[in-house]
């Protein structure tokens, strides 16, 4: 970790589709590059053998009783979609 | 007691209510007037719904002439931070990419508040999608610090920390996940709370980082406070990270627990970068408790240091993942011109989230990613139980921690300008997150220049009767919350 190569901002930035300026990128790489620096100290600590926590107070396998409910009206679940025909959200052409 | 309606307390108010001296249409009628005199210059407020609050109101007097009143939020105005949704109002995150949102569906923390009678008032300011540690990430306008406008109000919940500040609400809902609440709350002069994880739901919170965000009251006074989160909390089926357990009457929990308390002082949370005039108030503070028959102990909690490096890896990870929802389909900013639908993705993106949230997009995805998984988020979710067991370890010993809340007061807007500099505002707050703990912002003082200082304390997983008993103690005998910014 104490290794980790620079960041590589095209292809993060593509991982996250985000298009950015190449100002934008100039600018975070500059910025990240200095968080990840900071982060780095991470290294120094001993986790060995010591678990990862995802939620401080974990609860698992938290069912409902499987009954239907009413979910949001299609009018409402539409209100923002951006552009909407018969009743479903429209999008640019996904095949040619 | 305040003269001015506007800058009651919840319990005066209510009182008043209730002896049917005051009704709840005038006391919002004044809480709008006020809001119109001073929103200029503070700025809280992204949006108000005049008529709506109006008529919750007369709703509101309606149920108590027939007798069935709710308790003491019934009537009482209520603002919102705009990432807590109320079905109807707009939610816009403060960013562009929900400009144009209307939530259809209530939060449950909105519901819950509605239950009890509040009269909901107003959509607060904060940094976009509640990233952010001064309000001026909103991609509307910044926020000014009722103390002095030319500051900021801290953040993300800075619009919630000034408005109830100026006077524009009696109380009002923030979220934290970082600091968020507690922060902008030392930097405002009022109280501020974030629950325990799981204690309040997140059903209808915009969601920055899951596992570590929570929604919490800003209020005048730790009573209040007391009052209001009793009317949020509580297990919700919707929300699988709610908690079971049994919320107690808060408000009355402060009159038979009375301590005294053993406190711990963490010896990491009072070195280097904390204001001198901070550190004499919180020593302030100190000397009361310990004239109160307090033992008060120094106590470390060894990995402080990381909390800031685990907290920018768990909190972007999961931001990146929580944000890629906004993608121009289904809801939200759509790009005009897209070639494609790949391309209406980055494009949309691009135009709808500004530079911080962009930023935490791409350190998150960089450390998900592929080869930086184990040695970053692993790692810092490792890290993350170490710092949890700091406090469990320390809990040994004392009943709960003070620290101060931020370790330096309010900043002039734009004097922060770079990333790193602006996060170091959080290290006495996230490590509470980290853990998941209670912990709550009370007003103990104010510096030469008349800005606020916060006093942190910070308790026991769901023992939030004896946080805020441990706190009132401390508010009951001191007079901060009674001065008010002049605007």
């Amino acid at each position: 970790m104490s290794n980790a190569p620079e960041l590589n901002i095209d292809h993060i930035a593509k991982l996250a589709r985000l298009a950015l300026t190449p100002e934008e990128k100039a600018t975070f790489a500059a910025q990240l590059g200095s968080v990840l620096h900071h982060i780095e100290q991470l290294a120094k600590v001993d986790v060995t053998g010591v678990e990862p926590t995802a939620h401080a107070f974990a609860v698992t396998n938290v069912w409902r009783d499987d009954v239907a409910e009413p979910g949001l009206p299609v009018a409402a679940a539409l209100r923002n979609a951006p552009a909407q025909r018969e009743n479903m959200i429209a999008v640019p052409k996904v095949v040619e | 007691m305040s003269a001015e309606l506007h800058f009651h307390s919840i319990a005066e108010a209510a009182a008043q209510l209730e002896a049917k001296t005051l009704s709840a249409v005038e006391l919002t009628q004044a809480v709008i007037a006020r809001t119109k005199a001073v929103e200029p210059r503070v700025r809280a407020f992204l949006s108000t719904d005049e008529a709506t609050a109006l008529a919750q109101a007369a709703a509101s007097d309606a149920r108590r002439a027939a007798g069935h009143a709710r308790g003491p939020l019934d009537g009482i105005p209520v603002g919102l931070k705009d990432v807590i949704a109320v079905k109807n109002q707009p939610l816009t995150a403060g960013s562009r990419m929900l400009a144009n949102f209307v939530s259809p569906y209530d939060s449950t923390a909105a519901a819950k508040l509605q239950q009890a009678g509040a009269v909901l008032w107003g959509r607060l300011n904060c940094d976009e999608f509640a990233m952010g540690s001064s309000n001026e990430n909103s991609a509307f306008h910044p926020t000014g610090n009722p103390w002095d406008v030319s500051r900021v109000p801290g953040g993300s919940s800075g619009g919630s920390a000034a408005a109830l500040a100026a006077g524009e609400a009696l109380a009002t809902l923030g979220s934290d996940t970082g600091g968020s609440i507690r922060q902008p709350a030392a930097l405002c002069g009022v109280v501020g709370i974030k629950p325990t994880y799981g204690l309040v739901s997140r059903y209808g919170l915009i969601a920055y980082a899951s596992s570590l965000d929570q929604i919490g009251p800003f209020a005048r006074t730790v009573e209040d406070a007391a009052i209001v989160l009793r009317a949020i909390a509580g297990h919700d089926e919707r929300d699988s990270t709610s908690f079971r357990t049994e919320i107690p009457d808060y408000r009355a929990e402060l009159q038979t627990r009375r301590g005294p308390w053993k406190l711990g002082l963490p010896k990491e949370y009072f070195g280097e970068g904390l204001d001198p005039e901070i550190a004499a108030a919180v020593e302030r503070a100190i000397a009361f408790y310990k004239a109160q028959g307090c033992e008060i102990r120094e106590v470390s909690l060894p990995h402080t240091q990381y909390c800031l490096d685990t907290y920018y890896i768990i909190a972007t990870a999961e931001a990146s993942s929580n944000l890629a929802r906004y993608d121009g389909v289904r809801y939200g900013h759509r790009a005009k011109n897209a070639k494609d639908i790949v391309d209406l993705y980055f494009q949309s993106r691009a135009e709808g989230f500004g530079a911080e949230v962009k930023r935490r997009i791409i350190l998150g995805t960089y450390v998900l990613s592929s080869g930086y998984y184990d040695a970053f988020y692993l790692r810092a979710q490792k890290v993350r139980t170490l710092i949890r067991q700091d406090f469990l370890n320390a809990y040994k010993e004392v009943d709960a921690l003070l620290t101060p809340t931020s370790p330096i007061p309010a900043f002039k807007l734009g004097e922060k300008s770079d990333p790193l500099a602006m996060y170091l505002c959080d290290i006495y707050t996230i490590g509470v997150n980290l853990a998941g703990l209670p912990a709550i912002s009370v007003p103990c003082g104010f510096t030469r220049g008349n800005l606020p200082i916060g006093l942190q304390l910070i308790g026991q997983p769901f023992q939030e009767a004896s946080l805020l008993a441990l706190a009132h103690s401390y508010d009951r005998a001191h007079d901060w919350s009674s001065r008010h910014p002049k605007l």
